[in-house]
């Protein structure tokens, strides 16, 4: 009984040869017919969704490459004006050649306009090598200090021969990054603090951290920005004036906290009593247990919400519109009231758009590599 | 579920009279709610004492025994482990949790470490042991336990049995004075509950105090110093393996014996 191979039959039936599948049940040509032609309804639908997609695209390359202007001399838009009243429309791409560093940098000082991409390209590089695991070290926290202090000193200046810059004249993407990213980075281990708090013994604890939850979800973000900028100056002492983008920054801190917490909470709910029990019976203490035990697997299991509310808050942070800070897309709005360019709204909140999707999809397809990564373990 | 050990000569007992009780429950009671689930239950494991706590589903043997790791926390009575009390002082029961090493009906490693670091893991943060040296200490118990080849897989690539038995190896190498077995077969297929149940005769031959509640009566009867039966959350009938096996004095646990041997 021991040398019989594996695949065969026990009953001693001499083994047949492998069957193929039935033709057509696999490759394009199959997958075509299963899914877009199984029935005349079916074909009539792609057919008639084949022939819009069709149209709709080839109008958008006539608009948007074909037909589209890419600069003008001086602001004289009229050729634009023209082109956009025209039977046969296409795109003022001057818009944005001509506003592109506005956009990007806002009413930051033109002459320093280095400084702020330098920023972004900082900014963007940290992602990167924070994105990689083999990074994953304690080392790394002293490269964001060093990176965020010099991002700090390249948008203040005001040392190192570097002109002042005040707060007030920031602007565009490196307010956006800015935002989110110290967003981020304060809310998640808030929120896991919070998330953890909820499920404390100690019923202090958790009515203080039920009590957060509660009252910043049911809060809309606009409103929290409005009172961090309008009232709670009023609170403060005479004379005592905290930036108004690090007021913003705290409201979107306390707001994504609320959010992240809850998802943390149920990735820690999500695992079973007996990792806990396992973990308590070896003797480790609360935090060894919370460290190397519950949060390392209750964080995977929740990466998929968890990145859904990092992008949620990445464009979010746009709300800060409402108290006069120029984010990206604030100083696309601004851009075009010129009168001179108003009018082309489109082109400009494509291009935007372009710039959050850039983030976005980047932060998509990581956490979905990071996810299989993680979860290797799962795998038999 | 069947008589699965070899039916090998009974270990001889080690049982060390002179020292103090290792484990010792004094009319210990608790409840679920208005559910009373532990009743009075005394019972007192000396030093080297293997044993054997049965009993049908609900009876409170679980319960018990995750009591003396405070894993449940009995309301009522006395329990004393290593000579220190269970009390709600946490430097005490973190002595204790050193010192009674656990393992689970549904073994309970942990997933997103590999079989080695699941064994060093409470070594190194608990007892303070540098890396090389648990990493050594794992990998002596793990070849104890016959899978050392294994070390650097995870829990989810072994079988039940293999995970059984690492869950086993990390319970030692935390060098536990007493082993609490909480149904460790019970979710084990049939052929791999003979493998978990040498490397538990294993133990006992090195004398290890141990509270292990299984239905495995083929295991009872070969390392067993004392065979307990619960029933109702009580202790309704203790003594040697072969006198209570042959002559059981209480109904109950008659038709509790009868009830078992039919099912095999």
């Amino acid at each position: 009984m021991s040398d019989i191979p594996l695949n065969t039959s026990v009953s001693g039936v001499p083994e047949a040869a492998p069957r193929q599948p039935p033709a057509l049940s696999t490759g394009p040509v199959a997958w075509l017919r299963a899914n877009l032609f199984s029935s005349w309804l079916n074909t009539a639908v792609t057919l008639a969704l084949g022939y819009l997609l069709v149209r709709w695209a080839i109008s958008f390359v006539d608009w948007a490459f074909i037909n589209a202007i890419w600069s003008v001399p001086d602001n004289q838009t009229q050729a634009c004006r023209a082109l956009k009243a025209s039977a046969n429309p296409g795109a003022c791409w001057a818009v944005i050649t001509e506003k592109h560093r506005f956009i990007l940098f806002g009413t930051y000082p033109y002459e320093e306009h280095w400084r702020p991409a330098l920023v972004c390209v900082l900014f963007t590089s940290l992602y990167v090598v924070s994105a990689m695991r083999r990074f994953w070290r304690w080392e790394l926290l002293i490269v964001w200090a060093v990176t965020l202090v010099t991002i700090g000193v390249l948008m203040w200046g005001g040392v190192f021969g570097l002109s002042y810059v005040p707060q007030e004249r920031w602007g565009g993407l490196p307010i956006t990054l800015i935002l989110a990213t110290f967003g981020l980075a304060f809310a998640f281990p808030l929120a896991i603090l919070v998330a953890l708090g909820r499920r404390s013994s100690m019923p202090a604890i958790r009515i203080l951290c039920i009590a957060y939850v509660e009252l910043i979800r049911g809060v809309p973000l606009i409103s929290l920005l409005f009172m961090a900028s309008v009232m709670f100056p009023l609170f403060l002492p005479e004379g005592v004036n905290i930036d108004k983008l690090l007021r913003a920054q705290v409201a979107v801190i306390l707001f994504a906290g609320a959010y992240l917490a809850e998802v943390v909470r149920g990735g820690l709910q999500a695992l079973p009593k007996g990792q806990y029990e396992a973990a308590d019976a070896l003797g480790l203490s609360y935090w060894q247990k919370t460290g190397f035990i519950i949060l390392p697997q209750a964080l995977r299991l929740v990466i998929p919400p968890l990145v859904n509310t990092f992008i949620g808050f990445f464009k979010d942070t746009s709300l800060v519109l409402i108290i006069g800070i120029f984010d990206l897309l604030t100083a696309g709005k601004t851009a075009i009231v010129e009168p001179a360019w108003q009018g082309f709204g489109v082109e400009v909140y494509i291009a935007v758009s372009v710039i959050y999707f850039i983030y976005c999809f980047a932060m998509s397809r990581y956490s979905q590599n990071l996810e299989a990564e993680l979860n290797r373990h799962r795998r038999r | 579920m069947s008589v699965a050990v070899s039916e090998g000569p009974s270990v001889a007992s080690s049982i060390r009279t002179d020292a103090p009780p290792a484990i010792l429950l004094d009319k210990v009671n608790k409840w679920y709610g208005s559910l009373h689930v532990l009743r009075d239950v005394s019972l007192q494991v000396a030093t080297g004492e293997r044993v054997v706590v049965c009993g049908p589903s609900g009876s409170g043997k679980s319960t018990m025994i995750r009591c003396i790791n405070r894993l449940e926390q009995h309301q009522d009575g006395r329990i004393v482990v290593d000579g220190t009390e269970l009390t709600d002082d946490v430097r005490a029961l973190d002595a204790i949790r050193r010192e009674v090493g656990m393992v689970f009906q549904s073994f309970n490693l942990f997933p997103h470490l590999t079989i080695l670091e699941n064994c060093t893991l409470a070594p190194i943060w608990v007892r303070r042991m540098p890396k090389r040296e648990a990493e050594d200490l794992a990998m002596h118990y793990l070849s104890r336990v016959k899978i050392p080849e294994q070390a650097n897989k995870y829990p989810g690539q072994l079988s039940g049995g293999q995970q059984q038995r690492v869950a086993i190896a990390r319970a030692l190498c935390m060098k536990p004075k007493i082993m609490l077995f909480d149904e460790p077969t019970s979710a084990l297929d049939p052929e791999m509950i003979k493998e978990v149940l040498d490397t538990m005769v294993g133990l006992a031959e090195d004398g290890m105090t141990m509270i292990c509640v299984t239905h495995e009566m083929g295991f009872a009867r070969q390392v067993a110093d004392r065979v307990v039966f619960m029933d109702r959350g009580e202790v309704v009938e203790q003594g040697v393996p072969d006198q209570v096996f042959n002559n059981p004095s209480t109904d109950r646990f008659k038709a509790f014996l009868s009830q078992i041997l039919r099912g095999h």
